[in-house]
């Protein structure tokens, strides 16, 4: 859901006939099911793929601060100050862990920034959405982290053992996410009052369709799939996925009692899954283009808090150069 | 609006001027005997690292220790056979740009 | 609209929320920082430190509601009490930056300043006649330590750093400077905790705290500003005009929800 824009990518050039040995030596381990270290040889669209991926999946973590982080200063109880200020902070966490493992493949965290700010890398589209009610971060809990979730337990096994143990870690930590956004909507419409309850459900209204799309496109368009899912950079296709997040809403919104905004979900006995209508892919390429309701505004507060910054970093090592020049003379 | 501020080229061992250094943190817990590698971070100098370790990477248990060092300090062994492996020996322990020093001329990629 | 609630005028319930709204608005104000730090790192150590400081701000709350004896809990103190009726120092609620911007210089100025103050009650009220303060104390006193010394780290990183960070830093210690005295000042709610041995008389922090903010500002290469006549008052109700902002954006879902459930 990191390289959702990936999967359509033109293929790139086969390495040269040398490295062929290398590369039948390397498609065993992958197919044997072993871990690859930072230092061990790899094909170099191995290697861009997963610099590609993990660092989209870093900026995805970062700049999906910012909707949630929206509403930290509004928080109507301390208690949920506090849990959305700690969610919040994990996201961040997660982009940092991220990074790191990025790192381990040739790049530095300042490229990759560089490539967020100048637009050349994505993040999920998801976070091009507006959070217009209190409500809207609970939701976000249930449905967008939700989504994360399952996707991000199957990378734990992912052939590039960086990324699988950052993966490890993030998994570890992302258990309170989606149980605190959903304990947030149960409290509000199990206790709470007909204002309340029409907040949550027109979140739910505006946050399910975009949820669905998080998964990407339909497997149909998604030819370079197939690659991603041998390395074992990916581990379910995007309508595998998308399928099975559908079956477990519909359960958990009865929970709720809420409405899921699709007339056309049902049960299908033959398949033993639910028929949900149509997804506007338009939306999403749009939105994945550039033109979602948040796009400027999530990369424009990223690159003022970047450039904002600068005096900051910069004063820091000018300190610390001084220091070592101390530390020499001395 | 500003243009975008872009990372100066400088000598040296930065590759990207004002760009922190990268750190490999090692934490102990307090249930455990040994130095965990959990991950790394970028710090300003050596105490900031430590802080900022803290702040990261013991978030939720209680580590007791933690070691910093910087990534280019650290020599890792040859991971395979030698007919796999092209890169010098007792290499840097990632391909981490600015570990590689490179002629001023050619500094800037 | 949510009705406001009003507390009884009690001098050990006054004493405990001065200290409970100072790390309620501190904490609102760090919290702003979260998605928008210079650094990533830098980021996640103050949702930290937001952190602490909002779980101090509660267990404060929650002893100042008993002691008033209304029944009211943390969440009605925050959230329903009209700005006349918070007591934070001043320094806490100042905006981070001027102009709408964040200041990173002022974050960590106010920071060093705000924690050695902090450090200094906690040790202090660690041998309160109230159990359970001097039990708060304890626990934020390792808090506050840790606080106190990332900050002074930036301080002298940023004071002593570049040009420009030099000339930043003593903008924002310009700005902070005349707030410091309300840290010190005593008045009728400082006599009676220390007669009776609920805590300390804010005065008394002074000398050690001024000896430790020296130090540091020597090394930060900052030189103090002069001594400003102005006492500014927000701990007996008199705010600035940014106060009422802060509590517009703070309260408003409570506010807005009458018998919200959350």
């Amino acid at each position: 859901m990191y390289t959702q824009a990936m999967d359509t990518a033109p293929k790139e050039e086969r390495s040269s006939l040398e490295d062929a040995a290398l590369q039948q030596r390397f498609d065993a381990r992958i197919d044997a099911g072993d871990f690859i270290e930072a230092k061990d040889w790899m094909p170099e669209h191995y290697r861009k793929t997963l610099v590609r991926q993990i660092s989209q999946h870093a900026h995805s973590e970062i700049v999906g601060m910012l909707p949630e982080g929206n509403w930290i200063t509004r928080a109507p109880t301390l208690k949920r100050k506090a849990i959305l200020l700690a969610k919040v902070q994990d996201e961040g966490g997660h982009g940092l862990y991220l990074y790191a493992a990025a790192e381990t493949l040739g790049t530095s965290r300042d490229q990759m920034i560089g490539a967020l700010h100048s637009g050349k890398a994505k993040y999920s589209s998801i976070f091009n959405y507006p959070t217009l009610a209190w409500a809207d971060v609970g939701v976000i809990g249930w449905l967008v982290d939700g989504a994360a979730i399952m996707n991000q337990v199957p990378l734990c096994r992912c052939s590039y053992a960086p990324y699988a143990r950052a993966m490890v870690r993030v998994c570890r930590e992302e258990s309170f996410h989606q149980r605190q956004g959903f304990d947030a909507l149960y409290v509000m419409m199990t206790q709470g009052t007909p204002a309340q309850r029409a907040m949550v459900q027109g979140a739910v209204n505006r946050w399910w369709w975009p949820s669905l799309m998080m998964f990407g496109p339909p497997d149909a368009e998604s030819p370079n799939s197939a690659q991603s899912m041998r390395w074992g950079i990916k581990r379910n296709s995007n309508d595998e996925l998308r399928q099975k997040f559908v079956d477990a809403c519909v359960d958990q919104a009865k929970v709720l009692g809420v409405t899921l905004p699709d007339p056309e979900l049902k049960w299908n006995e033959q398949r033993g899954h639910h028929d949900f209508g149509a997804i506007d892919w338009a939306e999403f390429w749009r939105v994945v283009g550039g033109d979602g309701p948040c796009n400027r505004e999530r990369l424009a507060a990223r690159v003022g808090a970047w450039e904002e910054g600068a005096w900051v970093r910069e004063a820091a090592m000018a300190h610390e150069r001084k220091r070592a020049l101390k530390e020499k003379a001395a | 609006m500003k243009p975008s501020v872009r990372p100066e080229v400088s000598k040296g061992n930065q590759a990207v001027s004002g760009e922190w250094p990268l750190w490999e943190v090692f934490v102990r817990s307090k249930a455990g005997l040994d130095h965990k590698h959990c991950g790394s971070l970028h710090a300003p100098d050596a105490k900031a690292a430590i802080q900022l370790a803290r702040d990261v990477y013991t978030r939720r248990q209680e580590g007791t220790s933690i070691w910093v060092v910087k990534s280019d300090q650290i020599t890792a062994s040859d991971p395979g056979d030698k007919d796999m492996y092209f890169d010098p020996m007792a290499d840097k322990v990632y391909r981490h740009p600015t570990f590689y020093e490179l002629p001023e001329s050619v500094n800037h990629m | 609209m949510t009705q406001s609630i009003v507390i009884k005028p009690n001098a050990d319930a006054q004493y405990v929320l001065r200290l409970a709204d100072t790390c309620l608005i501190w904490s609102h104000r760090l919290s702003e920082w979260c998605g928008h730090a210079p650094v990533l790192e830098e980021d996640i150590a103050l949702a930290n430190q937001a952190l602490d400081l909002l779980g101090q701000a509660r267990a404060l709350l929650t002893r100042a509601g008993q002691i008033d004896g209304q029944g009211f809990d943390e969440d009605q103190l925050a959230y329903l009490r009209d700005e006349g009726d918070f007591v934070n120092v001043t320094l806490a609620e100042l905006p981070n930056g001027m102009n709408g911007q964040r200041d990173f210089a002022f974050t960590v100025l106010r920071n060093f300043v705000l924690s050695s103050w902090a450090l200094l009650i906690w040790q202090h009220l660690a041998s309160s006649r109230n159990t359970e303060l001097a039990a708060i104390a304890g626990k934020a006193a390792k808090e506050a330590r840790y606080h106190r010394e990332h900050a002074a780290d930036w301080v002298i990183r940023l004071g002593d750093g570049s040009d420009e960070s030099a000339r930043r830093m003593a903008a924002a210690l310009e700005r902070l400077w005349p707030t410091t005295h309300e840290l010190f000042d005593s008045d009728e709610v400082d006599h009676a905790a220390a007669s009776s041995g609920l805590g300390p008389a804010w005065s008394v922090l002074r000398e050690a705290w001024l000896a430790d903010v020296e130090a540091v500002f020597v090394e930060a290469t900052l030189a103090l500003p002069p001594k400003s006549a102005y006492r500014s008052e927000a701990k007996r109700g008199v705010h600035t005009e940014h106060m009422g902002r802060l509590l517009a954006e703070m309260q408003t879902l409570q506010r807005s929800y009458p018998g919200g459930m959350w």
